[in-house]
């Protein structure tokens, strides 16, 4: 009330000289009041003036800024699929739940109601709404699963809620979990690929959330939806060349046998021979992309591509298709494969020999063999081999941190790394690589690129992969027809032998680098390579099962019993029909019951 | 400045014939005329305000109507009678007043109703007319300007209500009836010497008032000076009320076209605020237009109130313009910015019927002090 009466009061000061007079001038004081009244409309035409004409544009922006939002429209991520269709990696509609705490902070008595309904600390979420009382949005659980989304829902209705807010995300799913981790990676939860194709193929994945323009009101409920800005774009799918079925049975028998013999590691690989499409790619150990996604990079490592290893006797068969190729040696040439010195090293093998055909060299993986047969070509025609076999250079298929491998420039190599590079020693590959070099065996001789895709969608962004011959159909023919005798009674790798089929390889036992120190002598990385069936092949695939720890380390032993098992599996998986008799399938099963534990 | 209606150059321009049927019905033509068009542009603005809502108008008519009639009755009423009935309805208010701090109803956390079963009235409306009334008639018993007993009785008798009802607590009415007192003692003729006395009083009393305010009456009165400390609570009004009127601009977003206002951004927008609804709707361009009228049925109450044959009738006309003038200016001035919240309805045009029947009844006052001239 004072302010009221002082008012009019304060309005006559502008008078001061108005003398104090028994009789007031009448006149003056009308006047007066009309002025004062004038006034009055003046200040307030004008304050309205100065609000509608000179802040106009302000005020106008601030209605538009209070009412107007472009909400987001959210997209889906495109799908990851394998050759089939089948899901690998898939994002599902989700709630998130948001809450407006400077409204929420009203209901305290609901939080232990609604932290329970979002499983949630009741401690956490009164802490979380509370710091941040003076917001407007805050994320309460992103994600949550459809019975929690459902229970908030009551506890709003409930306790009637204000500023509990639904929105929809899109939650990536991988329903291969630590089968096709190493493959597919993972997304972060801002819904961008962090790892493996999720990471490469990010930009084709990933999905343009859309925006709409609304009309909120002062409740801030949408109360009109003006115009979309933009359509939300979802991302485009991904169809891989990795078969899920195969890829389930290879995982499943190479995440085995690592258990079994207690292997640090290992991987798997196998390849379509006709199309160069990569299979099934496995490695262990492995994680869960759809949970456990942080630290143990040890465990998302794709080894397949990113760990190489010294190929060992795998790529003999190479050395002599090389000399084959050259007509230098024919299968029955004859070799003494006894101890052999070249300069002040010693080559041997396992055991001595003696006299051993080109077959027989293969078939024993004899190294002293190997490397009198390398001894008859010029460093150059080996490396040339090795070189357009693709050691060295990476295979192509995209991968983030694809190793290329190693393969010195023949102008580096000695007579002795001459001689080791003939058993595998001194070079080193990627699993993948090895599989990529024995395709060309499996293939007549034509060396296809690998695809993880039926069609890579970024093909368009590198230079074409094409087939080329490298060997003559003639030498890999009867490089293949040799390397059967390895997957027999008298091979390396005998527990490789599939049922119905006749199958062809090569084992590998490399002793792993230890750096400057040379080789350790007791850590191994156990290898088979090989495909089937052998006269006309369908699938190529490399074991490599690392530094085996319960004894056996051969690649015979250790690598070609997970060969056969899955070969078996993809062979029936792909209704390959049986190249070989009965008598040997019978042999086969029955040698099988024998070698189980 | 805009009409001098002292001017008697005005005089015959807006006066009825004296022998009229208007004049028979003791109807005042500028005035109504004024008044029509306030409260039809008051209708189309409220139809805008309540949503389009048809009961919304329905109810304001219904009001204004009663309204309409209760002015016409009380401008048969010779002013004689009126000076004569003003204690008896001063006291009468004030008992009011009374009873309903001991059985009011609660209303929006204040006692300011009284529940008589057909009618809820709020007492506190009758003082607005009785205390003007009361005034004028201490002081138009002797000759003016009035003397110390006089102005001291006039001072007390207006500051019984406003304490009661500053009481309920209703800071805008008691501002309101406290200003109908003061504005009749000056249009008396109080010396510049009181009047001076008077603010020092005023100054000294206000921390005492201050001191005696509810909560929510001073959070009002500091966020007028800040509004932006505290703008999604008490400073909300303020803000929201300076945006819609400023996004009008010149021209307005035109009718039913205000987003402020409709999406209910804008709080109390067809009662205490339908003000910025103009502003935001109409632009700088309907308020002027809205001032011109109100400027005109004030200029009209203050040309009765100079033309009025005694002291009486002078001193409430003048009075009651002044009062509905303070309305429109606490109002306006709250809802620009220019003065903190009070809850004060732009008159005749805010939806709700108390306020509205007092200011016509008082209009009535005004066509009655008109119309019952004696012929020159």
């Amino acid at each position: 009330m004072s302010n009221p009466s002082r008012r009019p009061v304060r309005k006559k000061k502008p008078l001061p000289s108005a003398q104090p007079r028994r009789t007031p001038n009448i006149a003056l004081r009308r006047r007066l009041l009309l002025s004062v009244l004038g006034l009055a409309f003046v200040i307030l035409t004008a304050g309205v003036f100065y609000r509608q004409v000179i802040q106009t544009e302000f005020l106008q922006r601030e209605g538009y800024a209070r009412h107007v939002r472009d909400a987001v429209i959210p997209a889906r991520r495109g799908m990851i699929m394998d050759r089939n269709g089948e899901p690998l990696a898939v994002s599902t509609p989700v709630e998130t739940i948001t809450a407006e705490p400077r409204k929420l902070i009203d209901y305290a008595a609901a939080f232990p109601a609604l932290a329970q309904a979002l499983d949630l600390d009741v401690a956490f979420v009164r802490d979380r709404i509370e710091t941040n009382r003076d917001k407007g949005f805050i994320y309460l659980k992103r994600r949550v699963t459809l019975d929690e989304a459902r229970a908030v829902r009551q506890v709003v209705t409930e306790h009637k809620l204000q500023g509990v807010g639904f929105e929809t995300e899109y939650r990536r799913f991988y329903p291969g979990a630590e089968v096709f981790a190493h493959v597919i990676g993972f997304t972060n939860i801002e819904d961008r690929g962090q790892e493996g194709l999720e990471l490469v193929y990010d930009s084709v994945l990933k999905a343009e959330p859309g925006l709409q323009r609304v009309i909120l009101d002062g409740r801030r409920r949408t109360v009109e939806q003006i115009e979309q800005v933009s359509a939300p774009q979802p991302g485009q799918d991904l169809v891989l060349s990795l078969d899920r079925r195969l890829q389930y049975l290879a995982y499943r028998e190479l995440k085995a046998a690592v258990t079994e013999h207690k292997a640090k590691g290992g991987t798997l690989v196998v390849l379509d021979v006709a199309s160069g499409d990569v299979l099934a790619m496995v490695n262990q150990p492995s994680f869960n992309p759809n949970s456990d996604r942080t630290g143990h990079s040890e465990r998302r490592r794709n080894r397949a591509l990113t760990d190489v290893m010294e190929p060992g006797s795998t790529l003999k068969p190479f050395v002599v298709a090389a000399a084959l190729e050259r007509n230098l040696i024919r299968p029955g040439t004859r070799f003494s494969t006894s101890p052999y010195n070249i300069g002040r090293n010693v080559v041997r093998d396992v055991h001595d020999y003696g006299m051993l055909d080109v077959t027989g060299i293969i078939t024993k993986s004899s190294n002293v063999g190997s490397v009198k047969i390398a001894q008859m070509m010029s460093y150059e025609d080996l490396w040339t081999l090795y070189d357009r076999l693709g050691f060295g250079h990476p295979t192509g298929v995209g991968f983030p941190g694809e190793s290329r491998g190693i393969l010195r420039h023949y102008s580096t190599w000695r007579p002795f790394e001459h001689a080791t590079h003939s058993f595998g020693y001194g070079l080193s590959v990627t699993s993948l690589q090895l599989a990529q070099a024995y395709l060309v065996l499996a293939a007549d001789g034509i060396k296809r690129p690998v695809n993880l895709f039926k069609q890579d969608p970024l093909a368009a962004r590198s230079k074409p992969r094409e087939a080329v011959r490298i060997l003559s159909p003639n030498t890999t023919r009867r490089l293949r027809t040799m390397m059967e005798t390895v997957v027999s009674e008298q091979g390396t790798a005998k527990q490789a032998m599939v049922a119905g089929y006749r199958a062809a390889g090569k084992t590998g036992t490399a002793k792993k680098s230890a750096g400057k120190a040379g080789y350790a002598s007791n850590r191994y990385q156990s290898v088979f390579a090989g495909f089937v069936p052998a006269k006309q092949p369908r699938f190529v695939m490399v074991v490599m099962i690392d530094e085996p720890g319960a004894g056996a380390y051969y690649g015979g032993v250790v690598a070609a019993p997970v060969f056969q098992k899955v070969m078996e599996g993809a062979l029936r998986l792909f209704n390959v029909p049986p190249d070989d008799p009965e008598p040997s399938m019978m042999l086969a099963q029955h040698r099988r019951g024998a070698a189980a534990p | 400045m805009a009409i001098n209606p002292l001017d008697s150059r005005f005089n015959w321009q807006v006066d009825a014939p004296e022998n009229g049927w208007l004049r028979r019905l003791h109807i005042d033509a500028p005035l109504m005329t004024g008044l029509l068009a306030l409260c039809g542009f008051g209708l189309v603005v409220l139809y805008s305000a309540g949503d389009h809502e048809w009961i919304v108008i329905e109810r304001q008519v219904i009001r204004l109507g009663m309204a309409f009639a209760f002015m016409l009755a009380i401008a048969q009423i010779h002013s004689r009678q009126l000076k004569r009935w003003s204690l008896a309805l001063y006291g009468f208010g004030v008992l009011m007043l009374i009873a309903v701090l001991i059985v009011g109803d609660i209303g929006k956390g204040a006692q300011r109703w009284l529940d008589f079963g057909i009618v809820r009235f709020q007492p506190s409306e009758i003082l607005k007319l009785a205390v003007p009334m009361t005034v004028a008639w201490v002081l138009s018993r002797q000759r003016l300007p009035p003397r110390w007993p006089s102005l001291l009785l006039a001072a007390i008798l207006t500051m019984i209500p406003v304490g009661l009802i500053a009481k309920q607590p209703d800071l805008g009415t008691s501002l309101l009836v406290v200003s109908a007192g003061i504005t009749v003692l000056f249009i008396a003729g109080l010396s510049w010497r009181m009047i001076t006395g008077l603010a020092a009083i005023a100054g000294a009393v206000a921390p005492v008032v201050w001191m005696n305010m509810h909560g929510y009456q001073r959070a009002r009165v500091l966020t007028f000076m800040n509004p932006e400390a505290d703008p999604l609570g008490t400073g909300y009004h303020i803000i929201q009320s300076q945006i819609a009127i400023g996004s009008g601009g010149l021209s307005g977003k035109g009718w039913l076209h205000g987003t402020q206002s409709h999406l209910e951004f804008l709080p109390e927008r067809h009662t205490d605020f339908i003000f910025a609804v103009i502003g935001e709707e109409f632009g700088f361009t309907g308020i002027v237009a809205l001032m011109v009228i109100y400027l005109f049925i004030i200029g009209r109450g203050l040309m009765i109130a100079a033309r009025a044959q005694d002291n009486y009738e002078r001193l409430l006309a003048g009075g009651l313009t002044l009062v509905f003038f303070i309305y429109l200016f606490v109002n306006t001035g709250m809802v620009t910015g220019l003065l903190p919240v009070v809850g004060v309805p732009l008159p005749l045009i805010s939806y709700g019927g108390t306020s509205m029947v007092t200011l016509m009844a008082g209009f009535g006052m005004l066509m009655s002090i008109e119309t019952h001239r004696a012929k020159q």
